[in-house]
């Protein structure tokens, strides 16, 4: 019993062991891959502290399985052990050498909390973005080019981000973890982080905090892009709005959907903002476009069409109408969506 | 026991009133025996952790795969939060309140409680708390917030059905049961120990539930004046966290985790406690280090206060707490380092037995050592930045709470079954409950660190596919199943028990050290015939040693006072049941009706005296 009893202590940490080496999950989504400085320190302290609580999980483990094959009871033994009360050096010794490894995790911990900490909402060199959390989608307000866009977070690469967060309604969180942790958007208080994206490439993001129903679904995206190609997307999102070709779309879409979202500069600003959403990686977070890369045009429509007829069923809880309550037909569905799936910016 | 001597109240010296007592269920509803509060107690709380579990096993069901449609969205947020808050207040504490009633008078030598109605009273708050709470899901919405019930979520505008009613009036109610319990074992604890039994010579356990309730005392005025708070954002539109109308939000963050981190220690103390005294009863040694094991006890509960932000680094604080509250958090370290190095040293040189409690109790030690390592590398606020609200933080509080606590109830129930029912638990279903439940358990929750990690946040209803969660989730669902028969096989084992005879000697395990193990399995009702003289640490123990069959009285044999049972707990507790929901449907009659009942009942508690009655232990007599 007591080697059925070891291997099955042993196991499962082999097949933890498995897991780790197999790979440390997709690049952008795993915080065990990190892609930016601010999840590189965390993943460094993560690789610390977890080195630092194996030496302690095999030294316990090593003592516990020695004395628990050695001391077993034989058959009929009726001998009583020798009754120890205690011994202070070891007592001593169990107290001293775990906050030994408590400062060697501490120093570097709190050195990491200031430096992560650094407030960089002034500095002139990067760039600001107002973080705002919505049931259940996101807002990003850069406030020093005057631009708002919705579930798709696009930045430049090796810049400051400086992210002021928000909530508009209950409290969210806003995580990339690829790029590095997470931090609450509460409503009526703002948070302040930094982030940094040196390499170009599209990140997940999620919402780390129960929201509701579709908390599940609140996905967003971070691209990053070249400084370069930043500046052209910054032009384009300030340029007057892309219209539908189509005058009975353009004013169906006028009159039932700019009440809400806006599009260049019209509309309102209660929904996400729609400037080029068909150059965008998703639709309600989580449709994905690229499903099918040798189709992603068809694919893309088809996505805006699920979504517009009921947008209840793909993310619960929203507060889109559907296309019923909306009254679209099924030709002004289709319109629709094939303007809104060509509508991409160039950048 | 002695129900067959109730109602011949003849007597030699009668001189006030006939004492009534019960049979039957009206027995079960009257009692005020310490040992019938701890099985009622035990009942309740397993039938809550039937209830948990099955809605764990519907929430793993639904994760099973990606983009999987069981429940709804909705309905997964109710499952969720019940499942945490049933677990956490019905099923963990009640069962650990089973294990306080049936066990820690008996370890002091006393023949009760200190306040043996308020014991009443404190099991029928509890049950009708809890019954109020799960009644959510008879209405239209069970709560649905998380059990940490975060506004505004969980506030009036974006909460409005009554969902978040059933949570915030059920836990108030059950919460004056806890309260109760807590100050009762205080003033037992420090007031009833037997002659010689100073604070230094008891049991491991005794000493964790007086920690415990210190840390219940404290910490549950904090939870009962938030749930007061949020009641009145949510009934009588205030505003403390309403952050639209100048509430604020994190204060009630504040609020629940400056009580919700104590509560975890709540749980884990007794654990601590029972795992002591099964190590050194199987080991046939005295507990390595008494001293420093209370000492270290001690610390956790003081450390256990001034943590709770901890739990909030990602909501904002700032550096300079974050920085403070990690050095904190990781400091809780050293002292349950010292318990696990001297339960491991106790074992040492021992003559270990493997018994279905010892096989918990050792498996205990691993487990919750892998969830206190997880705890630290939480600590660390930076990495927590990753960690917060991720399956990776499900994985830790899952070994601690699950891995920790509730092997340690396992360990407990098997342990003292012979004692609080006389009859001993099979051993062989016991130690396959122990091996589906520990592999289950594993199985569930080791993958689940990984998963988080990887980026999959917590209390999420679905997820995509081809994010690399998939095969780590079907895993931890397989698991969950086996948890599942594990619980079913312990069930069985007490269907199939309860049709043995009674037969436990009253030492059931034969090297039992303290003074439980030296009264009849199970107890008379008034427990002691003579109250024992205590003469060391490991007092039956030491008895056994100097080659004694029972302990020295520290008092001549003679008619013994007992408290009478009592029908008003149970009354009581219904008028609360009835005005929480005259609150919740704004029933004005309800409201004053069900409170009106409460009162009149302490009233009538507090006018007329009862001075209880005697038992003759040697003619088994009741005298009035």
């Amino acid at each position: 019993m007591n080697l059925k009893y070891v291997m099955k202590r042993i196991l499962p940490l082999l097949t933890g062991l498995a897991l780790l080496l197999s790979g440390c999950g997709r690049a952008d989504l795993s915080a065990l891959n990190p892609q930016g400085p601010v999840a590189q320190k965390q993943y460094d302290l993560i690789k610390l502290s977890i080195s630092i609580m194996t030496l302690v999980v095999v030294v316990v483990f090593a003592i516990l399985i020695y004395v628990l094959i050695k001391y077993r009871r034989r058959k009929g033994d009726k001998s009583i052990p020798k009754q120890v009360e205690g011994n202070h050096t070891l007592e001593i010794i169990w107290t001293v050498i775990p906050l030994v490894l408590l400062l060697i995790l501490g120093v570097p911990t709190i050195q990491t909390v200031f430096g992560l900490a650094k407030d960089y909402s002034h500095d002139k060199n990067a760039v600001h973005v107002k973080v705002t959390s919505h049931l259940y989608w996101w807002e990003f307000e850069y406030t020093d080019y005057g631009v708002t866009t919705a579930q798709e977070l696009v930045v430049p690469t090796n810049k400051k981000i400086s992210f002021d967060l928000v909530s508009a309604d209950v409290k969210h969180s806003f995580w990339i973890p690829s790029i590095g942790g997470k931090m609450d958007t509460n409503p009526g208080l703002t948070n302040r982080m930094y982030l940094e994206f040196p390499k170009e490439g599209i990140y997940r993001g999620k919402c780390a905090e129960l929201c509701g129903p579709s908390h599940s679904l609140m996905d967003f995206k971070a691209k990053s892009v070249s400084p370069e190609s930043f500046d052209r997307w910054i032009a384009a999102m300030k340029a007057p709005a892309q219209v539908a070709a189509d005058a009975h779309i353009q004013e169906t879409f006028r009159a039932k959907c700019l009440t809400c979202h806006a599009v260049g500069d019209q509309g309102a600003h209660a929904a996400p903002n729609l400037t080029g959403v068909g150059g965008r990686e998703t639709f309600g977070g989580i449709l994905y476009n690229d499903s099918d890369p040798n189709n992603r045009e068809q694919v893309t429509v088809d996505n805006l069409k699920t979504w517009i007829t009921d947008p209840q069923k793909v993310k619960p809880g929203n507060t889109m109408p559907s296309a019923k309550d909306n009254q679209l037909t099924p030709e002004e569905i289709d319109g629709i969506a094939k303007y809104l799936a060509g509508y991409k910016l160039n950048y | 026991m002695s129900t067959h001597a109730a109602n011949t109240a003849h007597d030699a010296h009668a001189h006030t009133h006939t004492v009534k007592r019960y049979r039957g269920l009206m027995d079960w509803l009257t009692t005020v025996d310490h040992k019938k509060i701890g099985i009622l107690y035990l009942i309740a709380g397993f039938f809550f952790f039937l209830v948990g579990g099955a809605e764990a096993i519907m929430i793993r069901i639904q994760l099973l795969k990606p983009m999987n449609d069981f429940v709804a969205a909705d309905t997964f947020n109710e499952l969720l939060t019940m499942h945490g808050t049933t677990m956490i207040f019905l099923a963990a504490m009640p069962m650990l309140f089973a294990l306080m009633n049936a066990v820690v008078p008996l370890q002091l030598g006393a023949r009760d409680v200190a306040f043996p109605f308020l014991n009443s009273l404190g099991f029928w708050t509890f049950f009708a708390g809890g019954i109020l709470l799960n009644l959510g899901w008879f209405d239209a919405s069970a709560p649905d917030a998380g059990w940490t019930a975060y506004a505004p979520l969980s506030g009036p505008t974006f909460n409005g059905s009554r969902a978040m009613d059933y949570y915030v009036i059920g836990l108030q109610i059950a919460g004056i049961g806890t309260l109760l319990g807590g100050i009762n074992f205080m003033a037992t604890i420090i007031n009833m120990r037997a002659p010689g039994m100073s604070f230094m010579r008891m049991p491991m356990f005794t000493w964790a539930i007086f920690i415990t309730s210190v840390l219940i005392v404290f910490a549950f005025p904090v939870l009962t004046v938030g749930l007061v708070a949020l009641m009145f954002d949510r009934l009588f539109g205030a505003n403390f966290f309403e952050s639209g109308t100048g509430g604020n939000e994190v204060l009630w963050e504040h609020i629940f985790w400056i009580f919700g981190h104590p509560e975890v220690y709540i749980l884990i103390l007794p654990a601590f406690g029972v795992i002591s005294e099964v190590v050194s009863t199987f080991s046939r040694k005295r507990l390595f280090g008494y001293s420093s094991m209370v000492f270290a006890l001690v610390l956790i509960a003081f450390l256990g206060f001034m943590v709770w932000a901890h739990h909030m680094f990602a909501t904002g604080l700032g550096p300079v707490a974050n920085a403070l509250f990690s050095i904190g958090t990781m400091l809780i370290a050293v002292p349950t380092g010292v318990k696990i190095f001297n339960w491991l040293f106790t074992l040492w040189g021992g003559s270990i037995r493997y018994t279905t409690a010892m096989l918990f109790a050792v498996g205990f030690i691993p487990t919750f050592v892998m969830g206190g390592v997880t705890g630290v590398m939480l600590a660390s606020a930076p990495a927590d930045y990753q960690y917060h609200d991720s399956y990776f933080v499900v994985a830790h509080f899952h070994y601690v709470i699950v891995g920790g606590l509730i092997l340690g109830i396992f360990a407990g129930l098997h342990y003292w079954w012979p004692k609080m029912f006389g009859r001993h638990l099979n051993e062989g279903l016991g130690k396959l409950t122990f091996w589906t439940f520990f592999i289950g358990f594993h199985l569930t929750f080791f993958v689940q660190h990984f998963l988080g990690l990887l980026g999959m946040p917590r209390r999420v209803w679905t997820y995509l596919p081809n994010q690399g969660l998939d095969n780590m989730n079907l895993i931890s669902s397989i698991g969950a199943f086996l948890m599942g028969i594990g619980t079913i096989v312990f069930v069985t084992n007490v269907i199939i028990t309860w049709l043995k005879p009674r037969n436990a000697e009253a030492d059931a395990w034969e090297d039992g050290r303290s003074l439980e193990w030296t009264i009849p399995s199970p107890p008379p009702e008034y427990n002691f015939k003579q109250t024992p003289l205590v003469r060391g640490a490991d007092a039956w123990w030491k008895e056994k040693m100097d080659g004694k069959t029972e302990m020295t009285p520290a008092e001549p044999v003679g008619p013994i006072h007992m408290p009478s049972p009592s029908i008003l707990p149970l009354i009581m507790s219904i008028g609360l049941f009835i005005a929480g929901f005259g609150f919740m449907y704004d029933n004005l009659l309800a409201t004053i009706g069900g409170l009106a009942v409460t009162f009149a009942c302490m009233f009538l508690r507090s006018v007329f005296d009862d001075h209880g009655f005697h038992i003759d232990p040697e003619h088994e007599e009741v005298h009035a």
